[in-house]
């Protein structure tokens, strides 16, 4: 009893430290035991705490706005008349180059059309206001204005116009919180747009954005665009992330870069946010058979990047071959005929190298010359030695 | 004819033991919670301020006693985890340590001067910073979990420099016991 008096400071301390362990212990044990009644708690305990402080927010966000529109609309309006004119002048301008660019556009759809990509995969979105941040600057949290009330689930995407935000995280019946990409407990799939390198996206303790999957490759370089892969099933994918800034050795995971990321949307300035509320795979067949689409095309794509290229001669020997292809009209419609390209080595089943049938008797000894005469024959025998340098090529 | 005097014998603690009214123990570490929550919006870098630490060292430091103390960095770490989206108990367990310290501390040297507050800040400020390290590195197993030292550093010095007017403030809600 005198040990129990003599230390009770430091035993109180020791209660509160194992008690909030045990806590800490409970909720950190992963989403197979989230549903067990200690986690399920906790997260009541943290819906009443955001509860709590959602009015102030409000009240705050709401203060803060007033206070900006009766500056902004009443008190802060020097130049504005020649604003509103210089503005005018610009509506015109663009008015007419609306013009040229609704040419592009339709031309643009067409094409698309023709490709059979539909780019629908944003169903439903609900826009919402930041009302506050976290209480913390070891995490990078958003309070949104929407909730539960308005379809909101954990794991939604969030995104804004210029690019991704981050995913929903806690929701509320009025509000919700957001992970920003940004947070070091965030991540994401995502692909390099050029070079279609697939990678994870994670925040850092700096408040950074990297990718830190990828081993070092020449290929990827700074400023190249980053878009999201999909692959997370939490964004859609082909939304803009943003752009490579900085490419450097991971000093923790040896053989693998640290690849830095400028976020496309201004991550420290978010004043509305859209959520992804509705994934239009999920509704339409159609539209899932056109992401099998697009993803066999981009496999294809890919597996032809990893092929050896064409030279450009022989480029341009196609593309002369190509013009000079036989013609057809249908229905007023002038349609080509393709026409086989040239082969590197030719043989005796390549096309041309075998007579014509009404020159064949039956039972008689092919005629057709080795490929090498075939070969030097349309050459001359001393361009042999600059030939295969380039079939080497 | 003779007075007689009546003299007990006190510790400095218990001569020096403050109290607050119940409205400013609730209401200042709530506002200290509620600004630390709005004030980012207004700038991202004012996130680097953290006002529940200078509330629970305030509180701490003046009713010196480490129950109080423990309790007061407890529920105001709890507050600020379960604002923050990180598990609870995170802040928690590192304010309770910090509260338990500085209520220790304040009951064996002077912390009614400036100086002495402005120094225990900065201290206390690391302190936070080694544990919430600690704890998220090695009891949380964060792999990759860094500090950025020089801008925990930076966080330290920016707390002294706000800490110091908020305690003078905060002085007024004092009522000595």
């Amino acid at each position: 009893m005198e040990f129990v008096t003599r230390f009770k400071n430091a035993l109180f301390l020791i209660a509160v430290l194992l008690a909030q362990a045990i806590a800490l212990a409970v909720q950190v044990r992963g989403p197979a035991n989230a549903g067990e009644p200690g986690g399920e708690r906790i997260r009541l305990i943290r819906l009443w705490t955001i509860g709590a402080v959602t009015p102030f927010e409000r009240g705050a966000q709401a203060l803060g706005s007033g206070v900006r529109n009766t500056w902004y609309h009443y008190i802060d309006l020097r130049h504005a008349r020649q604003e509103n004119d210089a503005l005018k002048r610009q509506i015109a301008q663009m008015r007419i180059d609306e013009a040229a660019i609704a040419e592009d556009a339709l031309q643009g759809r067409r094409l698309q059309t023709m490709l059979q990509f539909r780019q629908r995969y944003v169903g439903s979105t609900v826009a919402a206001q930041v009302i506050g941040t976290g209480a913390s600057d070891q995490s990078h949290i958003l309070t949104i204005d929407k909730g539960s009330n308005d379809g909101l689930k954990p794991d939604m995407a969030v995104i804004s116009p210029d690019g991704i935000i981050g995913k929903v995280r806690e929701v509320a019946p009025g509000t919700a919180q957001v992970v920003e990409i940004n947070d070091q407990t965030s991540g994401a799939g995502v692909i390099l747009e050029s070079t279609r390198i697939r990678g994870i996206l994670r925040g850092t303790v700096a408040g950074r954005v990297q990718i830190g999957n990828l081993t070092a490759d020449s290929r990827i370089k700074p400023g190249e665009h980053v878009l999201t892969s999909g692959g997370d099933q939490v964004f859609p994918r082909g939304l803009p992330v943003g752009v490579i800034e900085k490419i450097e050795p991971d000093p923790d995971h040896q053989p693998y870069m640290a690849i830095s990321i400028k976020p496309a949307a201004d991550l420290n300035r978010i004043e509305e946010v859209l959520v992804i509320t509705g994934m239009q795979s999920e509704l339409s067949d159609q539209a899932q058979q056109d992401l099998a689409a697009a993803q066999a095309k981009r496999a294809a794509d890919m597996s032809a990047e990893k092929l050896p290229g064409i030279h450009d001669d022989e480029t341009g020997t196609a593309a002369q071959n190509s013009t000079s292809a036989p013609t057809g009209s249908t229905g007023g419609q002038t349609v080509k005929v393709p026409r086989p390209e040239p082969v590197i080595h030719p043989d005796r089943y390549s096309p041309g190298a075998t007579p014509p049938a009404t020159d064949l008797t039956p039972g008689a000894k092919s005629q057709t010359p080795p490929p090498n005469t075939v070969r030097n024959a349309t050459k001359p025998s001393n361009s042999k030695s600059t030939q295969e340098p380039q079939e080497l090529q | 004819m003779e007075t007689m005097v009546t003299r007990s014998y006190m510790s400095r603690r218990e001569a020096e033991q403050q109290s607050f009214n119940l409205l400013a123990t609730v209401l200042v570490p709530a506002v200290a919670i509620l600004l630390q929550v709005l004030l980012p919006r207004i700038s991202p870098r004012l996130a680097i301020v953290d006002l529940p630490l200078i509330v629970t060292l305030f509180f701490a430091v003046s009713r010196r006693n480490p129950i109080a103390g423990t309790a007061t960095g407890a529920v105001i770490g709890l507050l600020q985890d379960l604002l923050s989206g990180m598990p609870a108990g995170v802040n928690g367990m590192a304010k309770s340590v910090v509260g338990y310290a500085a209520a220790s501390l304040g009951s064996r040297i002077d912390v009614e001067n400036t100086a002495t507050r402005a120094v225990l800040t900065f201290c206390f400020s690391l302190l936070q910073s080694v544990l919430l390290y600690l704890i998220q590195r090695h009891l949380l197993e964060i792999h990759g979990f860094h500090v950025l030292w020089l801008h925990e550093l930076l966080r330290a010095i920016v707390n002294l420099l706000v800490a110091v007017p908020v305690y003078l403030l905060l002085d007024r809600w004092k009522r000595q016991d």
